[in-house]
């Protein structure tokens, strides 16, 4: 099953994996600063209130005076006014804002993960990149809502009463700040541990996410043997772990609070009895020990909550952390200048040396030098046996992955100079996997042609591709297909993808074992049609039958990770065991490898 | 003969009758899918709920105690403070230290009883909350994995990730945060209204009146906050769709150069659920408004009432000083209050849609009285099977395989060909008890399948499919799916068998190789050994192949096939393929077309007939050139 990825930076501190985040904060700045001074302000409303009340008890209503105590009470009903409309406006001044930070951090997670390479998927379980859009970007949401601002204003609170409090009495301040030292060392300790189970749980969301992924996808595969139960127990196991992972996190949550908690309450308890024998010796009046008290008391909440709230704010910068690392890898950039052209014309393959990025440098590559030459107009099949490489070499052209050596030049342009974007409407390709996206048949087909192609294109390359299936579907080319719309068949599938890689005319074409899943006469079909287009097109096709041969020119062996022979194909069946024994089968066995 | 749909007019839906059900027909726009709002029958979600407590009410209940206790340690701080100044320090003054000592002793005892308490809380509760959010993933899990194909294939993956993630998520922010919260909003409510009513009847009675205005505003948040997030937690669904759709076609995103495009459809989506999130956000600040705005307004009545009460007499000072500190507690708790509303509605409205998912039933239930299958007529594994009286179309209509019989003898190889949408996948899925027959019955050895149990049908029938799925995890992994108990040596000869140990073997870690890791990398043909191998582990005595070895290149067929010629032999086989060589090992072979069996025969008697499978034959001959 999934497994945890390591945690990369655990010595960035919170504080400055928080202070990443800013860039995204900087546009909503202005309201989020106003909504902390109002959330302040709001506070300090609160604390005014009990004063209008002493000032109602003490003053009019020992006064007895009736207009004084309709005044108290207009003013009590003014600042309650004032204090609602206050706390609103804070949540109103965020709302918006902190929903579109949200927003704009996972848009650009998206795009960003559009744009890096094809071997960063390889590696990553989108589980994990999905629990990172969702999540814990939720996280971050809830940190910028309420910890920042809480933070804030329960500090400027505590600071506030411990200066009324020292001015009240220093001894007794001082006893009752004595805790602060330890219960912030305390704090530093545990938040840092809290901080790698924080990490620890929300990777394991990430793997539990994967696993919830693939058992759906596998499903066929998961009920065609059975295995929900299995499965299920590896679920489970995983689900307990995060369970395990999530009771220790509360282990150290609620070590952390009990601390909090205790170590200041020790303390005022402490200055209470001291405070009294003082008050007894006559050293202290008893009016200033209960304001000093009450103020002791006050400070409680905001002191009790900062470890929730230092505790969410850990869990966002974990989050934040994890957003990072995917937005910290290097996007697959463009060249800055193209390469002249050589004097050159069809799909060159010079010495190119593969291996996939993540494999052990030492290893041998997958494709060791290969060169190959498609003259232009020309259809080369590509034949090798299975595992040889014949994909991968495929996947070059269009730059899903990057040679390790060598260049691929198209008319003598080097694909590494050209700009993705050109490259990548240059060649058409149609992948072994036909995959469709949400949309209509018709858009699916078009992504392969320009803006301008329309209904001409698209019945030209439904006609090429034998997809006329298409017109008998409920509602023809505009019918919804792909993930949440209908599901077709593996066969056309596969048509609708050759149909996509031919509709817009490409120069360049590369074909990965386009037909395999079609029957004798559809393929026998698809092949007649495909010739004309073939004709003049350069074409590197991807094949493993017989069949799907005779509609190249000429038929490249790819083997050992290299070109081992090209020729046509009667010529290679004639010359070569190795591709003799590939197309039919017979002949040498397979202990050449 | 060309593509099946042009010349099939009677077959009404030839797009959705070789890989499932889809959505045949038009897709109608208040179709529950699509809208992600399944039916909910009317108090699932509650019942849900307490299902999930039910098993943990002793839990609950200690953890509630536990918060009680807690809230009472920190309740008598006050109370010894005034204990502390009216009685011990007098006491001091005359020399009698002892109960200022016990002042202090009984505060170290609060605070250390406060913060224990606090701890032990917290433990209890997370306690509970895991188990709860365990239990309730679990269930998600098990459901989705016994739901029948025809729903996955409608509701989609994203969903149901969306599902198990940020719609359990809500439930965790209620969980963690909610209890405590209510208690402690309860617990104030309720023992602020008895102090103010034991103070002055009059007052009290305001103060519980001014409940009635807040009873409203919570109505009111709750009926608004609800539909908000219901659309909230719909509009993140589709978010998620979208997100897993690009991911896992990442390859061709990036070659067709759909980034722009899928960034502008995405923005729309996530822009969508920032409307809906910020609107819920903006929810909750109106009902703060109002809900102070109803408290500070009621104290100041109160103040007003009370101060003109004392102004003539009859009501005394401390009374009303004591009325109006409470007072200001009494309505402390409202934000929380707010808060705890909050993740509960959230909490609700992902609860809703879990419900609705959790009532779906799997249209292929498991038999409520479940029969043995009889034992092995003779010592070889295969089995007979009868298709009696089947015939099978969708529920939305449109008959995809008309009513047949057909009878396989155990031990049989039976090919099935056709054109794409014949109806060959459809005959397969049936065997597999994939869906099941609108009308008939198909019998394992005389049994229904529809009377098997699931573990028994799926070790006696195995399918193979062309699109070879891997589960993350290491190749023997992979292969183990088909007999989780096998060992190494097990596994490796069904590799050998197949002709996939020698490219496992060069993997770098051979069968410990994570397919997801360094140098793991398989290609679509070597996927496809990996779910061969899968398959003969399972020993199963009917095996059903259906377009299984699409992507393996001649020589691997070849390998398979003589795996095959060993592995199948007493075993009943349905081999469905588009190529014919698949063929030369069938004791037997049906032509399908639109729906019918055509041709019945040997591939001999076939081959030499004049008939489609003739026509067929040559066609693959000359391909083969």
């Amino acid at each position: 099953m999934a497994e945890t990825r390591a945690t990369t930076a655990p010595d960035r501190s919170a504080v400055r994996s928080l202070l990443r985040l800013w860039p995204y904060v900087r546009p909503v700045r202005l309201r989020l600063f106003t909504a902390a001074l109002v959330a302040v302000l709001a506070s300090c409303t609160g604390l005014v209130i009990p004063l209008v009340l002493k000032w109602m008890v003490d003053g009019p209503v020992a006064d007895r005076d009736t207009a004084g105590i309709w005044l108290g009470a207009f003013f009590l009903l003014l600042l309650g006014l004032v204090e609602a409309l206050l706390f609103g406006m804070r949540r109103w001044l965020v709302a918006r804002p902190l929903a579109h930070v949200e927003a704009e951090m996972r848009a650009e997670l998206y795009a960003r993960l559009q744009r890096l390479p094809v071997a960063f998927h390889d590696r990553w379980a989108s589980g994990q990149l999905l629990s990172r859009a969702t999540a814990d970007l939720g996280l971050v949401r809830m940190f910028l809502a309420f910890p920042l601002t809480f933070l804030l204003v329960n500090s400027v609170t505590i600071v506030f009463g411990v200066v009324v409090m020292l001015l009240q009495d220093w001894t007794l301040g001082l006893v009752v700040l004595g805790p602060a030292l330890p219960v912030v060392v305390m704090c530093v300790y545990f938040e840092r541990r809290y901080a790698v189970m924080a990490r620890r749980a929300q990777d394991q969301v990430g793997d539990l996410t994967t696993v919830v992924e693939e058992s759906v996808l596998g499903i066929r595969i998961i009920k065609g043997f059975g295995r929900h139960r299995t499965q299920a127990r590896a679920f489970r196991e995983l689900s307990s772990t995060l369970r395990g992972t999530e009771l220790a996190k509360a282990r150290l949550l609620a070590t952390i609070w009990a601390v909090i908690v205790t170590l200041p309450e020790l303390a005022v308890g402490a200055a209470l009895v001291l405070g009294s024998v003082q008050v007894a010796d006559g050293d202290l009046s008893a009016g200033t020990l209960v304001a000093f008290l009450s103020t002791a008391l006050a400070l409680r909440w905001p002191v009790d909550s900062i470890g929730f709230l230092l505790a969410m704010s850990q869990e966002a910068a974990t989050a934040t952390e994890r957003y990072f690392e995917v937005m910290d890898e290097e996007p697959e950039q463009d060249a800055a200048v193209r390469s002249d052209p050589a004097p050159d014309a069809g799909l060159r393959f010079d010495g190119v040396v593969f291996r996939y990025p993540d494999a052990d440098p030492g290893s041998r590559p997958v494709l060791d030098g290969v060169d190959l030459h498609v003259r232009p107009g020309e259809s080369m099949a590509l034949v090798g046996a299975t595992g040889s490489g014949k994909t991968t070499l495929t996947a070059l052209v269009p730059r899903l992955h990057e040679v390790t050596a060598g260049r691929i030049t198209l008319d003598g342009e080097d694909v590494a100079a050209l700009p993705r974007e050109e490259l990548r409407a240059r060649v058409a390709v149609a992948f072994e996997e036909p995959t469709l996206f949400s949309a209509s048949v018709g858009e699916n087909v078009l992504m392969g042609a320009d803006d301008r192609a329309g209904a001409v294109e698209l019945g030209r390359a439904l006609a090429v591709a034998q997809a006329e299936f298409v017109h008998a579907l409920p509602q023809g080319a505009d019918t919804l297909v792909g993930e949440q719309g209908l599901s077709l068949s593996g066969g056309q599938r596969q048509r609708l993808a050759l149909a996509r890689a031919v509709v817009g005319r490409p120069r360049f074409l590369v074909l990965d074992d386009p037909l395999s899943a079609l029957d004798v006469h559809t393929e026998a079909a698809v092949e007649a049609a495909l010739r004309q287009v073939l004709a003049d097109t350069t074409a590197l096709i991807v094949a493993h039958r017989p069949s799907t041969v005779l509609l190249a020119d000429r038929v490249a062996l790819l083997s050992g990770g290299r070109i081992a022979a090209v020729g046509t194909h009667h010529e290679l069946l004639r010359d070569n065991p190795e591709y003799a024994h590939l197309m039919s089968g017979t002949g040498r066995q397979e202990d050449d490898r | 003969m060309t593509a099946p749909a042009t010349s099939s007019p009677t077959t009404t839906t030839p797009a959705t009758t070789d890989d499932g059900p889809g959505q045949p027909g038009p897709r109608a726009a208040e179709d529950p899918f699509d809208k992600d709002v399944l039916p909910t029958p009317p108090g699932a979600t509650g019942a849900l709920l307490r299902s999930l407590l039910a098993p943990l009410r002793a839990r609950v209940a200690l953890t509630t105690l536990l918060l009680l206790l807690q809230q009472a340690a920190v309740q008598a701080g006050p109370l010894l403070v005034a204990y502390a100044i009216d009685r011990a320090v007098p006491a001091w003054r005359s020399d009698d230290h002892g109960p200022l000592a016990a002042a202090g002793v009984g505060y170290l005892l609060c605070a250390l009883a406060s913060g224990g308490l606090q701890y032990a809380f917290l433990i209890a509760s997370a306690h509970v909350s895991q188990d709860v959010l365990l239990d309730l993933r679990g269930r998600i899990f098990r459901h989705a994995q016994a739901l029948s194909l025809d729903f996955h294939e409608r509701y989609t993956s994203g969903r149901l990730i969306s599902r198990s993630t940020s719609d359990v998520e809500a439930l965790r922010e209620l969980l963690e945060e909610g209890l405590q919260e209510l208690v402690s909003v309860v617990l104030s409510f309720l023992f602020i209204s008895a102090m103010l009513l034991w103070l002055d009847l009059g007052l009290g009675a305001v103060a519980v009146a001014s409940f009635v205005p807040l009873y409203l505003l919570v109505r009111l948040y709750q009926r608004r906050a609800g539909r908000v997030f219901t659309a909230r937690s719909t509009a993140i669904a589709a978010v998620i769709v979208k997100f897993v759709e690009t991911m896992n076609g990442i390859r061709p995103v990036r070659a067709f150069r759909r980034e722009a495009v899928n960034e502008a459809g995405f923005r729309v989506l996530n822009h969508r659920h920032e409307r809906r999130n910020g609107d819920a956000l903006l929810e909750m600040a109106r009902y703060v408004v109002g809900s102070r705005l109803v408290a500070n307004a009621a104290v100041a009545l109160i103040v007003l009432w009370g101060a003109t009460r004392v102004a003539d007499g009859s009501l005394e000072l401390g009374v009303l000083a004591a009325a109006v500190l409470y007072l200001r507690r009494l309505y402390d708790p409202i934000d929380r209050l707010g808060m705890f509303l909050n993740s509960y509605q959230s909490a609700a409205a992902s609860l809703e849609k879990i419900a609705g998912l959790l009532a779906q039933t799997p249209s292929v239930p498991e038999p409520s009285t479940p029969r043995e299958l009889p034992a092995p007529r003779s010592d070889l594994p295969g089995r007979e099977v009868v298709f009696d009286g089947v015939s099978f179309g969708y529920r939305t209509g449109g008959e995809v395989l008309p009513r047949f019989d057909l009878v396989l003898p155990a031990g049989q190889t039976v090919a099935v060909v056709g054109s794409t949408g014949a109806g060959k996948s459809t005959l397969a899925k049936l065997l597999a008890r994939f869906y099941d027959p609108s009308a008939g019955r198909v019998l394992l050895d005389g049994v229904d399948l529809r009377e098997l149990p699931m573990p028994e049908l799926r070790r006696g029938v195995v399918m193979v499919t062309q699109e070879a799925f891997l589960f993350s995890g290491t190749v023997a992994e992979n292969i183990a799916i088909g007999r989780p108990d096998a060992s190494r040596e097990d596994i490796e000869r069904a590799a050998k068998a197949i002709g996939a140990h020698e490219f496992v073997s060069a993997l770098p870690d051979g069968y410990d190789t994570d397919v997801r890791k360094r140098g793991g990398r398989i290609s679509a043909g070597q996927r496809q050994l990996v779910a061969f191998a899968r398959a003969l582990l399972a020993d199963p005595a009917v095996l059903i192949l259906d377009e299984a070895t699409s992507s393996l290149d001649v020589p691997g067929e070849r390998a398979v096939q003589a795996a095959m010629t060993t592995v199948l032999r007493g075993r009943t086989a349905v081999v469905i393929a588009h190529r014919l060589s698949t063929v030369e090992i069938a004791d037997r072979v049906l032509v399908m077309e639109h729906g019918r069996i055509v041709e019945d025969g040997t591939p001999a008697e076939l081959v030499d007939g004049a008939g489609r499978f003739a026509d067929l034959h040559r066609a693959w001959r000359d391909s083969l050139a």
